[in-house]
């Protein structure tokens, strides 16, 4: 795991966190995937 | 509860910052389901016996709520921190869902005003303006990219909301399988609870990932001597009481307006708008309602996608031009819209996606457009006072669109000519705001915090 956190500068040690990163993201990001998809699906209908 | 002090949520060495903007999104996503109550709006009509008129109320309470609570609490959530903000937030709107529910059990329209709308409404406010500043802060490199990604939250909980609802309320009714199935008031109170649940977890996520930057921390390779270049952004600091007493202020609140109003104009008569657009002699619309529906929904596309994009650009453009571009541009397609908007579905459409990307844009663009004015001190309060400009414009845009549309004929008898007066007074708006936003200039030493006081005050808070 890795990050591209810096504080105070760049020169602290980096936290490793990409795992807890990832997860965040996931759990934002599907849902939010599923509602695009969703509305595309219905937005279909104006170009079919 | 102190482990929701702004003094527990500091982030230790190595934290990553790109972990926060999740953090804002969870709670933004769940609060956007505030665009969604048109899901269940026929379902409460029948359910209370009320006029659809009764059952809006809900809405306009909670919008009306987002606006007062974010003016009143900014000053409460910069000084408290986002962890303590998120999960009040968290309380009240779950709460809001809660209390709602049981007023739909009960038959009790009034309780649903309270639940819904007054509590729920104050979680709108805090949670909206919970994340923004704190972004702000971690990402002084690139505030509008940050405070775009956690707005465009916003516009998305409506993305997720109504499909998932409309699947709830069909999972809730025994009888939704039927032919002009309108979902039972027991649905609906069920819908509530979940989706208190789901968002509560979703909130208090949100509220235990994000984290404050240390005092002095800085992203490696940001030099604050390159953002000082640029005329608009200021190193110093204006206090929230002082902000409101500036020109700036009032400037940005006129233009935030006017690219609000000018927005709902459309965003509140999409469907119906598009159908008269392309009604024909015979009184039949070449748009069906299913196609209205679709346009309906790259509307929402657009307005999300809006706010994160314009945002991100205004980065690289700079604060003032990309409104410029929003009022100034905007102006030009709505009178395009107004005058050859008719004249092939493709042009309007694509003219209404990008006047709403705009729409969106200029909500996600102003916090930053406040950092570069006030600084970064109390952003959050600023912020939160400037949203007053929404509430207005939630008032002001439906009464100029309705009010105008009322006198040119009756729904389902309208055309594109029906709507040319409210359209050309939405290019004036845009006009006034392009020049509000034309005369904004750096605040005025005056408003500055002195130096030593602002150090004291941002490491009392």
């Amino acid at each position: 795991m890795s990050s591209t956190a810096h504080t105070h500068g760049a020169h602290e040690p980096v936290k490793k966190s990409t795992g807890r990163l990832v997860l965040a993201w996931v759990l934002v990001g599907i849902p939010l995937a599923y509602g695009v998809f969703q509305t595309l699906t219905q937005v279909a209908a104006l170009f079919g | 509860m102190g482990f929701l002090d702004r003094d527990h949520s500091i982030a230790p060495p190595g934290f990553n910052r790109w972990l926060v903007p999740p953090a804002a999104l969870a709670v933004h996503l769940c609060i956007g389901q505030a665009y969604a109550t048109s899901v269940y709006k026929t379902a409460l009509v029948k359910h209370f016996g009320a006029s659809l008129t009764e059952v809006g109320v809900i809405f306009s309470i909670a919008i009306v709520m987002l606006g007062l609570s974010a003016a009143v609490m900014g000053t409460w959530v910069d000084t408290n921190g986002p962890r303590k903000a998120m999960f009040t937030s968290a309380m009240f709107w779950a709460g809001g869902f809660v209390i709602g529910s049981v007023g739909i059990f009960t038959r009790q329209l009034w309780l649903v005003y309270l639940g819904y709308g007054f509590v729920g409404g104050i979680g709108l406010g805090i949670g909206y303006i919970s994340p923004v500043s704190t972004l702000i802060k971690w990402f002084p490199d690139r505030p509008g990219l940050a405070t775009g990604m956690a707005i465009m939250g916003f516009g998305g909980g409506a993305l997720i909301a109504s499909p998932v609802s409309q699947a709830l309320l069909k999972a809730y009714d025994p009888n939704s399988g039927a032919q002009g199935w309108v979902a039972s008031g027991d649905a609906v109170g069920k819908l509530f609870l979940t989706l208190a649940v789901v968002y509560l977890a979703y909130m208090l996520f949100g509220a235990f990932t994000v984290r404050v930057p240390a005092d002095g921390w800085r992203p490696a390779g940001f030099d604050p001597a390159k953002v000082k270049a640029a005329k608009l952004v200021t190193t110093e600091n204006v206090s929230a009481r002082n902000a409101i007493k500036t020109r700036q202020f009032w400037l940005v609140w006129v233009a935030l307006f006017c690219n609000v109003t000018a927005g709902i104009g459309i965003l509140e008569q999409a469907a119906p708008m598009i159908q008269d657009f392309f009604r024909q002699s015979d009184g039949k619309s070449l748009v069906s309602a299913g196609v209205a529906a679709g346009f309906v929904g790259l509307l929402s596309i657009g307005n999300m996608s809006g706010r994160f994009a314009w945002s991100a650009t205004s980065d690289v453009t700079g604060r003032k031009r990309i409104y410029m571009v929003y009022l100034g541009v905007g102006a030009v397609l709505y009178t395009v819209l107004a005058l050859a908007g008719s004249s092939a579905t493709a042009l309007y459409v694509v003219l209404a996606f990008v006047i709403i990307s705009f729409y969106g844009g200029g909500f996600a663009t102003v916090p930053a457009y406040l950092r570069d004015l006030f600084g970064t001190y109390q952003v959050g309060a600023i912020h939160g006072r400037l949203l007053t400009a929404w509430s207005a414009a939630g008032v002001a845009g439906p009464l100029i669109v309705n009010g105008i549309l009322d006198a040119q004929g009756k729904p389902g008898q309208l055309n594109a000519a029906s709507y040319q007066p409210a359209l050309l007074t939405m290019v004036a708006l845009l006009i006034i705001g392009f020049v509000a936003n034309l005369l904004v200039k750096p605040v005025d030493a005056r408003f500055h915090e002195p130096r030593p006081e602002r150090h004291t005050s941002s490491m009392e808070a």
